[in-house]
């Protein structure tokens, strides 16, 4: 009786560790457009309705703790924010200036004071109703899709900055990788005159991303932003439209033996308390002009 | 574990439950800049209330529905969640896992052991970003966090499932016994 309760424990445990693994095998090898995925798309859709649900009826509940933890958070931020604020404000005075400046320069050589930015695109409004509990899987899930408007690989970004991209879509939910994730990778430059670089996540530390590939003897000012460089070729065009606010300059460094130095940006984006984000989708001139391009 | 088709209902809903409480609320919630996770929390749970079988089932059942509602990698979650649920199956087996302080000492322990083969797991596949020494301490911060919750969780679980338990957990006492006085003559 004993041996065959352990037969049958065993037989359970290898059958599951083998359909584990199987799973795994398949998923990792299949392309984006596979069984599995389109399995995983499918059941999402079914499981968004109930995360949006959950996720409003529960809102209070995670105000409430997210409150208390921000009491706690805020004595020890005053500080900081006061000489935050004291910096805002010259910049504020330099932008303030550049801004009247650019509006005469833009009158000159006719562009459109109107002109959104980035050009292009339109925005889609969208709410978080999902977040991977994993720090290897920074990403979130949002409760619009394919039937807004949204497709794979479009910018995502907060009041604040460069927030990720679309990796996934279903019909009314999306999956958002964030720019804190292992995968990702953004090209960015710093400005004004700055170099360019591709910034990349730092597994474990929402606060620091890694502007890497950047030449040694380029100077990087710290307090510097960080932007979308937007490249264009004749081919080939970068997920994400130009000058898209991603982080600031924290520290550089800079070692005798690498070819190029590491400069680290703390994201402008606060990638941990998004509840509201946009989708910048291309809207259909755009894409005919682009089309239409050489 | 008395299995019928109630109990398979009641734990298919638990499973659904817990990975959407999880994605929707609990992972939103950013405490010391890391977050509780349910999910080994309940496969810790049902492996010491209803035995290894059941543990493994569930926590395969757990990282599967998490994996395709996160638009992971299938597998990954399931195998490690077996692992969970499995263990503490075996525990409640070998040793006595009606003390106090075995939900959150394994609540602490299995979310440990959880993250380290998440880890693991993805070095295997492949990691393209480098990696912030913080990852240990969002790992042992997640793990506190969890021991502390392993105490109401596990004590939800029990009661969402306590109709289908035979010999459901609690605290043994020592039989009493009539001893004689001998030393009288």
């Amino acid at each position: 009786m004993y041996k065959k309760s352990v037969r049958r424990r065993r037989a359970v445990l290898a059958l599951l560790v083998s359909l584990s693994i199987a799973l795994l095998t398949v998923y990792f090898g299949e392309s984006a457009s596979g069984g599995l995925h389109a399995v995983q798309r499918g059941f999402l859709e079914v499981m968004a309705p109930l995360q949006e649900g959950a996720s409003r009826a529960l809102k209070p509940v995670s105000d409430l703790v997210g409150w208390t933890g921000d009491v706690i958070d805020a004595k020890s931020e005053n500080e900081d924010l006061k000489q935050q604020n004291e910096e805002l404000r010259a910049q504020l005075a330099a932008a303030q200036t550049a801004e009247r400046d650019a509006r005469q320069l833009r009158g000159l050589v006719g562009f459109n004071e109107s002109a959104r930015f980035p050009d292009g695109h339109d925005p889609v409004p969208a709410r978080v109703i999902g977040r991977s509990p994993t720090v290897w899987y920074s990403a979130i899930t949002i409760d619009k899709g394919s039937d807004q408007g949204v497709r794979d690989d479009q910018p995502v970004v907060s009041g604040a900055g460069l927030v990720g991209r679309v990796s996934d879509v279903a019909p009314d939910a999306a999956r958002v990788t964030l720019i804190t994730d292992h995968t990702s990778g953004v090209s960015a430059q710093i400005v004004p005159d700055g170099p360019n670089g591709l910034v990349k996540a730092t597994v474990g530390n929402p606060n620091d991303l890694i502007l890497d590939f950047v030449q040694k003897g380029r100077a990087v000012r710290r307090g510097a932003t960080v932007v979308t460089s937007g490249w264009r070729s004749s081919r080939l065009e970068s997920l994400f439209p130009r000058g898209i606010p991603v982080g600031r300059v924290s520290r550089v460094d800079s070692d005798e033996r690498e070819l190029y130095q590491r400069v680290h940006l703390k994201p402008f984006a606060d990638l941990r308390e998004l509840d509201v984000v946009e989708v910048l989708t291309r809207n259909t001139g755009a894409v005919q002009n682009a089309q239409a391009s050489p | 574990m008395n299995v019928t088709w109630g109990t398979l209902v009641r734990l298919t809903l638990l499973v659904i439950a817990v990975v959407v409480v999880q994605i929707a609320v609990v992972a939103q919630i950013v405490v010391f800049d890391a977050t509780a996770d349910l999910l080994p929390l309940v496969a810790l749970s049902i492996g010491l209330l209803a035995g290894p079988v059941a543990g493994a089932t569930v926590g395969f059942l757990l990282g599967l529905v998490a994996d395709m509602a996160l638009l992971q990698t299938l597998g990954v979650s399931s195998l490690l969640l077996i692992g969970v649920g499995y263990l503490a199956g075996r525990f409640r087996e070998m040793r006595d896992a009606t003390h106090k302080l075995v939900p959150p000492i394994g609540g602490f322990l299995a979310t440990l052991g959880f993250d380290a083969g998440f880890a693991l797991v993805q070095f295997l596949l492949g990691v393209d970003s480098s990696v912030s020494p913080l990852v240990i301490r969002e790992a042992l911060v997640s793990a506190v966090i969890n021991g502390l919750l392993a105490i109401p969780v596990f004590a939800a679980v029990r009661a969402a499932l306590r109709s289908d338990l035979i010999d459901d957990l609690r605290p043994r006492r020592r039989p009493v016994t009539r001893t004689r006085v001998l030393s009288q003559s």
